[in-house]
């Protein structure tokens, strides 16, 4: 459908508006993250709260604020799930059963947003505002409140593991961020026609004399933070291919640019507040390159339509809005995968075995290129102190980041970093491959099952949230098992990427020397590439292999 | 023999000894209070007071779009589905609807329930290699080149495949000038003036370069209905 | 520490073999199969899985192996059985690589041991405070002990011809002791009581003289005993680096061997489920062996480079520290400039002829032994022409020795013509020495110096040179000054050179020097060292030291001194001079036996190709991967996803051929690394990144690529076999 040189175009254009967004966000996020002023409606809040924003918190204070936080939160939200019948606005959705209401928690509190239900029947206009739409907007601070504890902790000099204050860290992204940022996106959004109401579902008659519902809800409010925080849990089913969640071509542009924003702009923050630019830059760089060279195949794959169905078909139209064609659904697929949001605007079970190959890899990259809000960054961080450890020794000195020593300590946690996840997704999915009760949630056949559960684990444990969502996860068994793959891939990385940043934060600054392997070279950059496709991608081509790679080459 | 390797521990500071269980226990619950009080406050701020708020602007603003862009039988804008003088909402300008039979343009296939359920959005999932999926695309090829009296090999692929949503309110140029034919026979009107009004109703791509060109399957329809015969 | 004009201490080095140090023994770099087969046994008995646990990688693969026998027992085949012994192969080539490393060292320490045969030690029996008061010879009352029965603090007596029985400093007397049983040096050394050079080793004989000895360390842990468990690797400890390389392995291996133990689940559900072999095969594969099974034997052979090199360290941290030093401190004496100031020119003032001084300093050295006198002898030849003087042409002459008291040598020579022995009439009286001391003598006869001698001394001072200065008196006449002699430090060869790559490699150059700081800098920019400490006290130099480290850089330094002691314990990398006093070698954590200083350079650059070698091997490792699944991973499925038989890009003959070739080629990788690990990978110094290029385009690019080449050759001749192929 879409010509080569159509899908070129789309992309500088969103190349362009990244670009325009890259330096005045990232150097806005340092200012806020770097202040020592507090807005007065903080402090007065901080006040009403009781809580000290200026505590300057040891690595693990601010990790026990974050889990506290987070576990309150999921039970908050299993609470208003468990109840949402005998709440206002339900619109007569029914309460959730015991294992859905904790997959969903832990999915919202994670910034996954997998969705085993469908939103417009399952979830009420309550549950959606006061549950679902804050934690997208608290999760994604999260998120970015730890990324900025590991860049004070990269920045300070013998601060004995301080890494700032969580509370405060939090509410600055959310109040200065976050909100103003949503308030401007969802009233555009709602002028482009996503809908914005508190109606129920109304019944009426079609113009053929049929029957269709028109669909009420808070959503353009929605819509702003499920991409702006990367958390991409639709307000519908069918997610960002809805019409009322991304009604035409422009939204559709504006909302990838969105879920690219904040995280292609937290390098130029993190260059800025550890006082050299070019780190950041060389940080965007690698994230650029691995996104480009996945949405590059990605629209090859699609372009080209390779596959017996869509050679049928003469197109990879399957599953794809016919407003977006195959150009701009394959920039949104590559877009989301890349960057942990798991909004979709066309369904990627039916996208090419080699789309949906590219699109489950870039999740199994960890999440980096350029990642979720916040966990983006730290995810390649940790790869960069990975790279920094191979090619330290490789230039014949203990390997240094930013003048933090790289020892044994750090690399230990790095190397748990490195595990975990894979750990979770490998682990998850053989348990339900090999398990009756996983196998039946598959929807189709052959090495398309495989990659379909794959598809599922890599999303949970990586916390992006899309789906091959032909595989019917209402189950107990998928419910529980995710929502597990969910927390233990956002905690478990959570809780070392702190320790990290409490480690760098004791460590004193060592100045650099002409001996110091320069970090902002396109040369290092290359072996971050490197580093992050071979050491992290190895991991998981014996399963690729059974699943995409043997379906494509079919 | 390094100084830059001070253990942690050693140095006394402000909360900065090393916690026993019983303290951490301690600290872990005060910073779960404090997790509390603040989700409390962040909810009725992001949760209660900033969806209201846009509801707010967009309900006064754009009561059109906010309400979800519907029409009337006219093709005038209503914000609500019980319309107005003209008449109740026929459906929304950004929501497919199924037509049927061969006085309508068709809209594409859909997955969403038995078609265009918007309490149902979705694709149908199925990968590129299933071969259900192969049967029905070319089942589904097939039976629109009968319909629309084409040879099978020209039929566009929007005209096979279900879309993501369920709800794609196009289809594409090539699919809907396939449709003239047969549409203008059943209706009675000249081949000419049907392809005309599809032509009035090809959207190019945004900026020339966003999305692809299309036709809105129910403003064409609805543009048909109006049309004397 | 502070060198002073007519101090002759501080080593005198060639430069020549500063900058080529000799190697121990000749060839001992090639690794020969005599020697593969000579470390076999070891090698064996290493394959104790109690051992084997401290390397991840390796104990991994053995239980693989162990796995595979018991599967290849049950159910024979060639492909099995070929398999198995291969992972056998693979656990067995680690542990040589080991083996071999550790023998270079075992060599050396049988010799060191023969020295520290059990000797007779005389130990005196008198109580301490005796000594104090004793100062004849031989009226200590002794008793004959076993040298191993020593403790510290007991007194020893050695006499010419005796073995030192410990470790210990000379409280009493003087000697020349061979220590060749240690430093390889045959010329012997002198030790003597008091000062800097008092320490002896254990092991050594006493040549001449005797001296009384307090033992510094108990028996079994002398400096020897510490130096065989050195060389020998068995105290060897796991340094911080290689403990955090062994962390990031283990976790690969862990990551490997869950993708390998989930891909039986996958397998099953895609129809094509894989032998418990095959799966083995898979996983040691992937997991880093290359770098798993040579990892100890590069720590060992960087160790033994040191050794080679006549450096014991202390401590493998310290190797690992040496890759790390930011800042060099050196003592001028003897590492930047040649032991001692050479005279570089004579200058003599208005009215005296160059001839006339040259002849009269050549006279006034003839009796000043230190190498400075010597250099003024050396210049008068070669500038005048001047023979030195035959004893005959000195028939009466007295030689005036130089004195700390009267700081001028000379002699005075009875002039033949006009001789009057009684009056004195007739006699030379030549002098030359410090400016002061001489325009004392001068005036003391009632001479003048004049203002021009005056201006020299100045001239020279100030241009960083000592000035001589010669005086003549001719019989009762006041004596005159002839000139002066402008005394030079003189910068050995190639420094300069050697500094501008440390400086390359980021590593600042501080020289550390007593003289004044006009001196210090002018010496400094000849050299181009970076940075002066002049006027340097112990203390200042440990100041200096802490201040660079609280700066967070890594100080290395050397030092031979009681005083430097202190600062030789502070700096990250200390290198005592083997010559030095026993608190001096206690603090460092490096011992240098040729008490070379100039060596510090050469410690950094083991240090720093020792991590460069860990490096390039680990990326090697890793980058090999990719290679074995394109072998492995067609061959495992090709039958239930025909397709994939397109990955297969090296064409490999059959599934188990393919499968056979990767172990092979991931066996045979560690046998062709082994030699490579324990000479180091080439080091050049360079810039950081200029470093990273090369190391990335050979290891890190000719990984991914060699692989693809060795397996597709071994496949070719494994598919000769029936039954494989």
């Amino acid at each position: 459908m879409s010509t080569p040189w159509i899908a070129v175009a789309q992309i500088l254009v969103l190349v362009v508006a990244l670009a325009a967004v890259h330096v005045p966000l990232g150097g806005y996020m340092a200012r806020v993250f770097t202040s020592a002023r507090h807005l007065r409606v903080e402090r007065a809040g901080y006040r009403a709260l009781r809580v000290d924003p200026d505590a300057d918190q040891r690595w693990s204070t601010y990790l026990m604020s974050v889990l506290g936080f987070s576990m309150v939160s999921v039970l908050f939200l299993y609470g208003l799930e468990r109840l949402q019948n005998h709440l206002p606005l339900s619109i007569g959705a029914p309460a959730m059963d015991p294992a859905g209401a904790w997959n969903t928690a832990v999915s919202f509190v994670t910034n996954t947003d997998w969705q085993w239900y469908s939103g417009e029947t399952a979830a009420g206009h309550l549950l959606q505002m006061a549950g679902f739409a804050v934690q997208n907007f608290l999760s994604a601070a999260v998120g970015i409140a730890v990324v900025v504890a590991l860049i004070r902790g990269l920045a300070r000099s013998g601060a004995d593991g301080r890494v700032g204050n969580f509370w405060s860290d939090l509410v600055r992204t959310v109040v200065r961020i976050l909100l103003p940022l949503s308030v401007v996106v969802a009233v555009v959004l709602i002028a482009m026609g996503v809908i914005q109401n508190l109606s129920a579902h109304t019944e009426l008659t079609t113009l053929a004399g049929g029957t269709q519902h028109v669909l009420g809800g808070p959503v353009a409010s929605q819509e702003a933070i499920k991409e702006i925080g990367t958390n991409g849990g639709g307000f519908f089913n069918a997610n960002s291919a809805h019409p009322f969640e991304n009604p035409t071509p422009l939204s559709n542009l504006l909302e990838i640019v969105l879920l690219l924003a904040i995280p292609f702009s937290l390098p130029r923050t993190f260059g800025i507040m550890v006082g050299d630019r070019r780190q950041g830059w060389a940080i965007a760089g690698v994230m650029g390159t691995l996104w480009a060279g996945a949405v590059g195949l990605l629209t090859w794959a699609e372009l080209a339509g390779p596959g017996v169905v869509p050679a049928a078909a003469g197109a990879a139209m399957e599953g794809k809005e016919t407003r977006f064609g195959t150009a701009a659904s394959a920039l949104f697929a590559a877009s989301t995968t890349s960057t942990s949001t798991g909004a979709v605007n066309s369904m990627h079970d039916s996208l090419t075995a080699a789309g949906g190959g590219v699109a489950i890899f870039n999740m199994q990259l960890g999440e980096i290129s350029p990642g979720g809000t916040g966990s983006g960054l730290y995810g390649m961080l940790v790869l960069v102190i990975v790279a920094v450890f191979i090619a330290g020794l490789m230039v014949g000195r203990t390997p240094e980041y930013l003048g933090k020593k790289i020892g044994r300590r750090e690399i230990t946690l790095v190397a748990l970093y490195v595990l975990a996840t894979p750990a979770i997704v490998l682990t998850g999915t053989a348990v339900a491959i090999a398990t009756h009760a996983g196998q039946a949630g598959i929807l189709n056949p052959g090495s398309h099952g495989l990659s379909e559960v794959l598809y599922a684990f890599t999303s949970a444990a990586n916390n992006n949230g899309s789906a091959f969502a032909g595989l019917t996860v209402s189950t107990p068994f998928y419910n529980t098992l995710l929502g597990l793959a969910m927390l233990l891939g956002r905690f478990v990385p959570m809780a070392l990427v702190l320790a990290l940043a409490g480690r760098f934060a004791t460590q004193r600054t060592v100045p650099p020397s002409a001996g110091t392997l320069p970090t902002h070279r396109p040369l290092f950059a290359g072996l971050l590439i490197a580093v992050a496709l071979v050491v992290v991608g190895l991991t998981y081509i014996p399963v690729l292999a059974l699943g995409p790679i043997a379906e494509a080459l079919s | 023999m390094t100084t830059s390797d001070v253990p942690s521990s050693s140095i006394p500071a402000r909360g900065g000894a090393p916690r026993t269980l019983g303290s951490s226990v301690i600290a872990f619950t005060r910073q779960t209070w404090a997790g509390l009080r603040v989700l409390l406050a962040l909810t009725v701020l992001l949760g209660i007071a900033y969806p209201l708020a846009v509801t707010g602007v967009g309900q006064l603003v754009f009561p059109w779009q906010a309400n979800g862009s519907l029409l009337t039988a006219d093709g005038s804008h209503v914000a609500s589905p019980a319309g107005n003088a003209h008449g109740p909402a026929i459906g929304s300008a950004l929501i497919g609807q199924s037509f049927s039979g061969s006085t309508w343009f068709h809209p594409r296939p859909s997955a969403a329930g038995t078609g265009y359920d918007t309490l149902a959005s979705g694709g149908s999932n199925l990968g590129p290699t299933n071969p259900t999926l192969l049967a029905t695309v070319q089942e589904r090829r097939a039976q629109v080149a009968a319909e629309d009296g084409v040879d099978p090999s020209t039929v566009p692929p929007d005209a096979v495949t279900a879309s993501a949503s369920g709800l794609d309110p196009d289809i594409s140029p090539a699919y809907a000038r396939e449709q003239v034919a047969r549409v203008a026979a059943a209706r009675g009107l000249p081949v000419a003036r049907v392809a005309a009004l599809v032509e009035q109703h090809v959207r190019g791509r945004t900026l020339g370069v966003l999305g692809e060109p299309r036709v809105d399957v129910l403003a064409l329809n609805l543009a048909l209905t109006t049309m004397a015969p | 520490m502070n060198p002073t004009l007519l101090d002759p201490t501080g080593p005198s080095v060639d430069p020549e073999t500063a900058a080529h140090p000799r190697p121990r023994a000749a060839g001992r770099q090639a690794l020969g199969a005599r020697q593969l087969v000579a470390a076999l046994p070891a090698a064996l008995r290493k394959l104790d899985p109690r051992d084997l646990v401290g390397s991840p990688v390796m104990f991994v693969v053995e239980v693989g192996a162990a796995a595979c026998t018991v599967l290849s027992i049950a159910h024979p085949s060639l492909f099995a059985v070929s398999i198995t012994l291969w992972l056998w192969a693979t656990v067995l080539f680690a542990t040589l690589a080991e083996s071999v490393a550790e023998s270079r060292g075992k060599a050396q320490a049988a010799g060191l041991r023969a020295s520290q045969a059990q000797t007779t030690a005389r130990r005196v029996v008198a109580p301490q405070d005796v000594l104090a008061h004793t100062t004849g010879r031989g009226d200590l009352l002794t008793t004959e002990v076993s040298s191993s029965s020593l403790q510290v603090g007991d007194l020893v007596v050695v006499e010419a011809g005796e073995t030192i029985p410990g470790d210990g400093d000379v409280i009493e007397g003087i000697a020349s002791v061979d220590e060749s049983a240690i430093t390889g040096e045959s010329a012997p050394v002198i030790r003597e009581s008091g000062g800097d050079r008092s320490a002896v080793t254990g092991g050594t004989v006493v040549l001449s003289d005797r001296i009384v000895v307090r033992i510094t360390a108990p028996a079994g842990h002398t400096f020897v005993d510490r130096m065989i468990a050195l060389v020998e690797g068995s105290e060897r400890q796991k340094t911080p680096n290689e403990i955090a390389l062994n962390v990031l392995l283990a976790s690969l291996t862990i990551i490997f061997l869950l993708a390998v133990a989930t891909l039986q689940p996958f397998a099953i559900y895609s129809g094509s489920r894989q032998s418990l072999i095959v799966l083995v095969a898979l996983l040691v594969c992937l997991i880093p062996t290359t770098i798993g099974a040579l990892l100890s034997a590069i720590g060992i052979a960087g160790m033994d480079r040191l050794v080679q090199r006549n450096v014991l360290a202390m401590s493998g941290r310290a190797v690992e520290a040496a890759g790390d030093v930011d800042v060099l401190l050196l003592d001028k004496t003897g590492t930047i400039t040649l032991g001692n100031r050479q005279a570089a020119e004579l200058i003599p003032v208005e009215g005296v002829d160059a001839e006339e001084l040259a002849d009269a300093a050549q006279l006034s050295s003839m009796a000043d032994e230190t190498p400075e006198g010597r250099s003024v002898l050396v210049l008068v030849k070669e500038q005048f022409g001047l023979r030195a003087r035959e004893s005959g042409d000195l028939v009466g002459a007295e030689l005036v020795q130089f004195t700390a008291r009267t700081r001028m040598s000379g002699l005075d020579l009875p002039d033949p013509v006009g001789f009057d022995g009684a009056s004195g009439e007739g006699v030379r009286h030549i002098r030359k020495g410090a400016a002061a001391a001489v325009t004392a003598w001068v005036h003391s006869t009632g001479g003048h110096t004049g203002p021009d001698a005056a201006r020299i001394v100045d001239a020279i001072s100030s241009s960083g040179g000592t000035p001589l200065v010669v005086a003549e008196r001719r019989g009762s006449e006041p004596a005159r000054v002839l000139g002066v002699i402008h005394l030079k430090d003189v910068v050995k060869q190639g420094l300069r050179e050697r500094f501008a790559e440390l400086r390359a490699m980021g590593i600042r150059t501080v020289m550390v020097t007593g003289d004044n700081a006009v001196t210090a800098r002018a010496i400094a920019a000849e050299a181009g060292v970076d940075d002066v400490l002049a006027e340097a006290t112990p203390e200042d130099k440990l100041a200096l030291i802490r201040r660079e480290q609280a700066g967070g850089r890594l100080v290395a330094m050397a030092g031979d001194g009681t005083n430097d002691a202190p600062a030789l314990a502070q700096a990250d990398v200390g290198v005592a001079m083997n010559t030095g006093t026993t608190a001096a070698k206690e603090a460092g954590n490096m011992v240098d036996l040729d008490s070379n200083p100039t060596k510090l350079i050469e410690i950094v650059q083991i240090g720093k190709q020792l991590l460069i070698t860990r490096g390039a091997l680990t990326t090697f490792s890793i980058a090999n991967d990719v290679a074995k699944y394109f072998a492995i991973l067609p061959a495992m499925f090709v039958l239930v996803f025909p397709q994939l038989s397109v990955l297969n890009v090296m064409r490999l003959s059959s599934p188990q051929s393919a499968i056979l070739s990767a172990v092979i080629f991931n066996a045979l990788i560690i046998i062709a690394l082994i030699p490579l690990s324990l000479r180091g990978v080439r080091y050049r110094p360079a810039a950081a990144s200029v470093m990273l290029r090369y190391n990335l385009l050979v290891y890190g690019l000719g990984g991914l690529i060699a692989p693809f080449i060795g397996i597709k050759v071994i496949d070719l001749i494994v598919s000769l076999f029936p039954g494989i192929g």
